[in-house]
């Protein structure tokens, strides 16, 4: 299993952590990473170019998978954000073979053409895909049994459904809950899973955007939750990084780690959470990786 | 088919004030839709079910519900699709409106907003006569189609991330209605129009979740007019809100060095010389410094960011 790997902006920004945890745990589950020419792939636009001007935004993910294509490997991702942005891309220039062609064209002067063949993939969905749930079992050596985790997917990855086959593969509907499952623990359901972290605008409302971090991190907290685990390194920018002031608003302590969806396979998988760096947390995770210990 | 529904209930007025689920089972033809079975409901087993329905053609915009947790009309929801192997269909009013009773909502602020925008034509010049019109061409009119399918059957706010925590967020239907103006070529108001989206409660709140896309029965896709709207203010000048400097600084950063910059975009979008908006940065960059999760000093160019800047080059000269 070989893969055309897109890391994002944020694994090589703001969570360095996601990228140390993604490169361990595909190591452990046998997915190769190919790093070039992925690493000269542009920002996907995360949805705040294409306001401004879609065609742009389009040309810039038709450049990204004509450089997968190169490489004639299935294109991995790790941000829900990069996914929901590059799937709605591309059923606009897969659906449309003259708005493709005048992409192309754009694409020309650096010998690139995107012929329509890529489907990106969240490295989510490729474990319960590609990988499959048994192998992934099967590796597990350390069963987070007893562990209470809330799953939190990102908007970009659960809407809008059309764009993201969830017609073809209905089981992407619960990924994040089957992959919980996988590795032993239990999962926390609350109504906040699939809705807004507030991340989009907290340089535009911050009060909202807070509420919304205090919202979801309490609602989960409330229902059990030891930890909250998301495939979307930009919820956890906010629901960690922005916690200790939802704390304030909300006038009471959170204190729940949020973690990255490869950290906790990671932990299951026996990789030492140091070399994840899941110590580099603004919510520290300490007292959550010692219940784990512990747990029987 | 044997089908289950759960129905949140609510009286204020009764002996029980507080909301509850009841549970009701009925048969019902293959092929029924939700609202055949709560219209069944009401009139063969209990009476004193509220909802709103009317033209069940997914017309008149009256059933929009929560069904299994998502908001929909009622009228255009096959229960085959919503429940299988038996699950109940689980019904709640519509979300972010307050209950009057049962499935009925008070759609006053709903409504209130929808006048906010002021949703009529406002052409200037002398009024053609009374034996013309004012005339659009017909292309010009296309891309409102979508927006122009809307019913007002309030899904969409139902479902809305930021009406939840914010109640002054104007919302997607309102903004999706204003669009419907501003993109039309014989409303003249646009500047007065866009001054009043700028503010806060308007575009620049909404948080792109696209569950109003995801929900709406028509397509409208609220969330496009939103950004198209967002797109048209800073078209005519509307730069100076932080929602349009986070866009362009956002833009300017892929356009010079392929990727985004986390640790510039939040203090170039409130302005470096911002003092109380800097302060209010302090402790979140600190307790960043303090975990190892600051985003690097030195910003990483994408190695091939000549191709990347020339793609801004021709696609923003064609615009």
């Amino acid at each position: 299993m070989k893969y055309a790997f897109y890391p994002g902006c944020v694994s090589r920004g703001a969570a360095p952590e996601l990228f140390a945890a993604t490169i361990s745990v595909c190591a452990k589950l046998g997915i190769e990473l190919e790093f070039d020419p992925m690493r000269s792939a542009s920002c996907t636009g995360s949805g705040i170019l294409q306001e401004k001007n879609l065609r742009l935004g389009d040309t810039l993910n038709a450049r990204t998978f004509a450089l997968a294509e190169k490489t004639g490997l299935p294109l991995l991702n790790i941000c829900s954000t990069c996914q929901g942005v590059m799937s709605q891309a591309n059923q606009r220039l897969t659906s449309d073979p003259d708005y493709l062609a005048s992409i192309n064209e754009d694409l020309a002067e650096e010998g690139l053409e995107y012929k329509g063949t890529v489907e990106p993939r969240h490295l989510m969905w490729i474990i319960v895909e590609d990988v499959g749930l048994d192998k992934l079992r099967s590796q597990v050596t350390l069963p987070l049994k007893g562990f209470k985790v809330a799953p939190f997917y990102g908007c970009y990855i659960v809407r809008p459904t059309s764009a993201l086959g969830f017609d073809r593969h209905p089981e992407r509907k619960d990924a994040l809950e089957r992959v919980i499952e996988a590795v032993g623990a239990e999962v926390v359901d609350f109504p906040g899973k699939t809705l807004c972290c507030g991340f989009p605008i907290l340089t535009i409302n911050e009060t909202n955007s807070v509420k919304m971090v205090a919202n979801h991190t309490l609602d989960a907290k409330q229902s059990g939750a030891q930890a909250m685990v998301t495939p979307c390194p930009l919820c956890h920018l906010n629901l960690d990084g922005y916690q200790p002031k939802a704390s304030e608003v909300a006038k009471e302590s959170i204190d729940l780690p949020i973690i990255h969806l490869p950290q906790l396979l990671g932990l299951a998988l026996g990789i030492d959470p140091k070399a994840m760096r899941m110590n580099k947390h603004i919510i520290s995770t300490n007292k959550m990786l010692s219940e784990i210990a512990i747990a029987p | 088919m044997e089908v289950t529904f759960k129905i949140r209930r609510f009286d204020p007025d009764s002996d029980n004030p507080d909301p509850y689920f009841q549970d009701y089972n009925i048969n019902l033809d293959e092929g029924s839709v939700v609202l055949d079975g709560l219209i069944k409901i009401r009139e063969q087993i209990d009476g004193t079910l509220a909802l709103r329905c009317s033209c069940r053609s997914a017309i008149c915009g009256s059933c929009a519900m929560r069904i299994n947790g998502q908001a929909m009309l009622a009228c255009n929801t096959k229960i085959s699709d919503i429940s299988s192997n038996g699950d109940p269909v689980v019904v709640e009013p519509p979300g972010n409106m307050q209950v009057i009773k049962d499935l009925v909502v008070d759609f006053q602020p709903f409504w209130e907003k929808i006048r906010e925008i002021e949703p009529w034509l406002q052409p200037a010049g002398p009024e053609p006569g009374p034996d013309n019109e004012y005339v659009a061409q017909n292309k010009d009119m296309l891309h409102l189609s979508g927006v122009m399918a809307c019913v007002m059957c309030g899904a969409c706010v139902s479902d809305c991330t930021v009406l939840e925590i914010d109640e002054n967020f104007l919302g997607p239907a309102a903004l999706a209605k204003a669009y419907r103006f501003i993109g039309d070529p014989r409303d003249e108001s646009d500047e007065s129009r866009l001054n009043k989206l700028v503010d806060e409660g308007g575009v620049w709140d909404c948080t792109r979740c696209m569950q109003c896309v995801e929900v709406c029965p028509k397509e409208v896709d609220p969330m496009s007019r939103i950004m198209a709207i967002r797109d048209r203010a800073m078209e005519a000048g509307h730069t100076d809100s932080y929602g349009a400097r986070h866009a362009e600084i956002f833009a300017d950063m892929v356009e010079h060095s392929g990727r985004v910059d986390e640790l510039r975009l939040p203090l170039k979008t409130k302005g470096i010389f911002n003092v109380p908006e800097m302060l209010k940065l302090l402790p979140i960059g600190l307790r960043a410094q303090l975990n190892g999760k600051r985003p690097p000093i030195f910003h990483k160019k994408n190695p091939d960011q000549e191709n990347v800047r020339r793609i801004f080059e021709r696609v923003e000269k064609d615009r």
